[in-house]
């Protein structure tokens, strides 16, 4: 270098470096966002893949007879002990006349789901004047035959390595051919509760579950978290005890959400005696697993809020409370809000804690309430992720679906009330 | 609020810090003051030029610390601060400061920057009590009682001492609902027609009707600067307080906006007392009757305005008018 260079020579001189260290970090950036997004696409792209199926069921039509002696024998109807199962076997005997043998009777039995009798006894309950009819119906055909024609299961392979028989897919061909199997819309996985049967299972119990527990979880920790949080901001003095509690508060919002699974259960349920599985347990866990989370979320909220408007209201005379609840509420409540719904929607996606209280068992039932035993959607995943049929694969890819269907309309909501409210002025 | 307090502490410090070194020419120059201030006041003469440094440095605490010069009482007295001690902490901000409020009068605080005169301003409506480590020490009493006693309550105190801030600060609502906010807490309307009443006259008063007066519904954040900070004097003004405080209100805004509150200012003082907080020499010497310099926490000098800039009494009065210290 020359003494003689003068300043500019000594910036243009650097300026090479600068440009390339520039590129270089602008590279990095895309090409961090291209991994993560390609990571994002693989992810939903699986599991559409593989979950979009499940919306759909293969039903199966048949000519019932509704016959009188069968379901009302002497007369009197009793559906708890009528042989709804009996005339959906005989219907199905009657479409394969050939079918003879135990053995073979009992694998055509099987194309069609142990549903179909109480989707019969069901319209039987409704309408008693169809008995003595023949009605046509349609109804879902088993777990297996609608992974056969999902292709999902292979039917090329050895007969032993599949679940469904040689004769058992003949008979299918032959329905499809009279046109008597038909893909349709898959209510059941919206309005039925858990099940053994895949055909059968829905997540609507989970569902429900999920609610009951959300509205425990929203009605406890916004009120107390917003009310900490304005406190704490606004009326605490600042000492060495407020200090303790805002450094534990933010250690509790990174607290494992299992140990607060652990302290429900031992202090609901073991301690206070609150009913297990319920969604008022989990509702209560959540609250604790949440209120950090929405008190820090509400606490920026408030320091956000510019003093100037703080000092205007105090000159004019308002007392610290009117201060508060008229100017800086307002005005931090899309912040609350927001961090109230990403509260919430961490607390849809939990499934640890609720491991721990009892909210894993299997449950039939759609629970009506908030001491019904119930499971919740994340739960319903973890328990069909892990049954062995084939069927309940989907059902999981379909049931996450709905899960982040829920997530993405929450954190829609919130970025709409964000948005809303502060376009208001 | 603590970490804002900090930064206000530190930026207090610095000020004053700097303050310290600026002191440098202790010549008087009275000629020049006349010139800028009495003969062109509207002529927008630059008092703020830093004069090139002298040979003789005079350390300025030599001069201060001394009883305040000139006359810090008048007729009609009703607010009066007695041997004012403010601390920010370990930061003695205002130092033994005596000074008399009479009704119907302007009183100007100016000064260098940090030296206290916002700081004396908010005692005077205990916003300092906001601040946690704002101790005042002293007595500050309003028609004889003092506003620090225990059992003054501090937002009946504010009622009666309005402030007008140097930003405008219209709260996020609506023209009608900010000038209402004020008799709405208080409970100064009995119906809507009242409060009516009380808004229009309020606006009236700053000036601001005949501008608003159909979109009183439109947010007051959408008005223009000048426009917002008259906003704040209605608001201020709806309340009917004895003292209005002006914290350099002007100085967000730009020369007209300030000539019309200036003349508001002057229409005020016959019902209020204003105090005004400012660092244009022009405009403590337009709109104030009686000026106080402060220096580093010292009331230096107190008179009447046109004493205090034709003849200050005080070197380092003469020295800021004249714009050795800016």
């Amino acid at each position: 270098m020359s003494k003689e260079m003068t300043t500019r020579e000594r910036v243009e001189a650097g300026l090479g470096r600068r440009r390339r260290k520039e590129t270089m970090f602008r590279t990095v950036g895309v090409l961090a966002t291209g991994v993560g997004i390609m990571f994002l696409g693989v992810f939903f792209a699986t599991l559409l893949a593989k979950g979009s199926s499940a919306f759909v069921q293969t039903f199966v039509q048949l000519d019932v007879v509704l016959d009188a002696e069968t379901i009302a024998p002497g007369g009197e109807l009793d559906l708890a002990y009528a042989d709804f199962e009996g005339l959906v076997r005989s219907s199905l005997r009657k479409e394969f006349p050939g079918v003879s043998g135990r053995t073979e009777r009992r694998e055509l039995y099987r194309l069609v789901s142990t549903g179909a009798s109480y989707q019969l006894r069901d319209m039987v309950a409704d309408d008693p004047t169809l008995i003595g009819t023949t009605q046509s119906l349609w109804v879902p055909a088993a777990s297996n035959v609608d992974m056969l024609l999902k292709g999902n299961i292979d039917a090329a392979v050895d007969e032993s390595l599949r679940p469904l028989s040689d004769a058992q897919i003949e008979w299918i061909q032959a329905l499809q051919d009279s046109g008597r199997v038909e893909t349709r819309f898959n209510l059941a996985l919206f309005t039925n509760g858990d099940s053994r049967d895949p055909e059968l299972a829905g997540i609507k119990g989970a569902m429900m579950g999920s609610f009951y527990m959300l509205l425990v979880t929203i009605a406890l920790s916004f009120p107390i978290g917003v009310a900490a949080a304005i406190y704490l901001e606004e009326f605490a003095p600042r000492n060495r005890w407020s200090d303790l509690i805002e450094v534990n508060i933010n250690n509790l919002a990174a607290v494992p959400s299992i140990v607060f699974g652990l302290l429900g259960l031992a202090v609901f349920i073991n301690y206070l005696g609150l009913p297990r599985s319920a969604p008022l347990v989990g509702g209560l866990v959540l609250t604790l697993l949440t209120l950090p989370v929405i008190i820090i979320a509400s606490r920026a909220a408030i320091k956000a809020v510019p003093p100037s408007i703080r000092e205007a209201a105090l000159g004019l005379g308002a007392s610290q409370m009117q201060v508060v609840f008229h100017h800086v509420l307002p005005l931090a409540m899309p912040g609350m809000l927001t961090g109230a719904i990403i509260g919430m929607s961490r607390a849809l996606g939990e499934s640890a804690p609720l491991l721990m209280i009892g909210m894993v068992a299997f449950i039939v039932d759609v629970p009506g309430g908030f001491t019904d035993p119930a499971t919740a959607l994340p739960v319903q995943i973890y328990l069909w992720a892990d049954s062995p049929e084939r069927a309940f694969a989907e059902r999981t890819s379909a049931a996450i679906i709905v899960l982040l269907g829920f997530l993405l309309l929450m954190n829609l909501a919130a970025v709409i009330i964000r948005r809303r409210m502060e376009r208001k002025w | 609020m603590v970490i804002a307090d900090s930064y206000r502490l530190v930026t207090y410090m610095k000020m004053a810090a700097m303050t310290d070194t600026r002191i440098e020419d202790p010549t008087p120059a009275t000629e020049a003051v006349i010139d800028a201030v009495t003969d062109e006041p509207d002529a927008g003469s630059d008092v703020g030029i830093e004069l090139p440094a002298a040979d003789a440095a005079v350390a300025p605490n030599a001069e201060l610390g001394g009883q305040t010069v000139g006359n810090v009482h008048c007729d009609n007295a009703f607010m009066i601060a007695e041997n004012v001690n403010v601390h920010y902490g370990d930061n003695h901000a205002i130092r033994d400061v005596t000074l008399e409020i009479g009704k119907k009068q302007v009183v100007a605080l100016i000064g260098p920057s940090g030296c206290g005169k916002s700081t004396f301003l908010r005692c005077l409506n205990r916003m300092n009590d906001t601040i946690e480590v704002a101790r005042v020490t002293g007595t500050i009493t309003l028609d004889g009682k003092d506003i620090y006693r225990k059992s003054q309550d501090p937002v009946a105190l504010r009622a009666r001492v309005g402030m007008v801030f140097q930003k405008p600060n219209p709260f996020p609502k609506s023209i009608y609902d900010n000038v209402a906010y004020g008799p709405r807490i208080h409970g100064l309307a009995g119906d809507r027609a009242e409060l009516d009443s009380i808004v229009h006259s309020s606006l009236e008063r700053a000036g601001l009707l005949k501008e608003v007066k159909d979109r009183l519904e439109e947010p007051g954040t959408s008005l223009s600067g000048g426009q917002q900070q008259r906003l704040c004097i209605a608001r201020t003004i709806a309340v009917n307080p004895e003292v209005i405080l002006m914290d350099e209100p002007c100085s967000a805004l730009d020369p007209i906006a300030t000539a019309r509150i200036e003349d508001l200012m002057d229409e005020l003082c016959e019902d209020y007392a204003i105090v005004i907080v400012t660092h244009s020499m022009q405009q403590a010497a337009r709109v104030s009757r009686r000026v106080a310099y402060f220096h580093l926490g010292h009331l230096v000098e107190v008179d009447d305005t046109d004493k205090v800039f034709t003849n200050p009494q005080h070197k380092l009065t003469e020295d800021y008018i004249t714009g050795r210290i800016g």
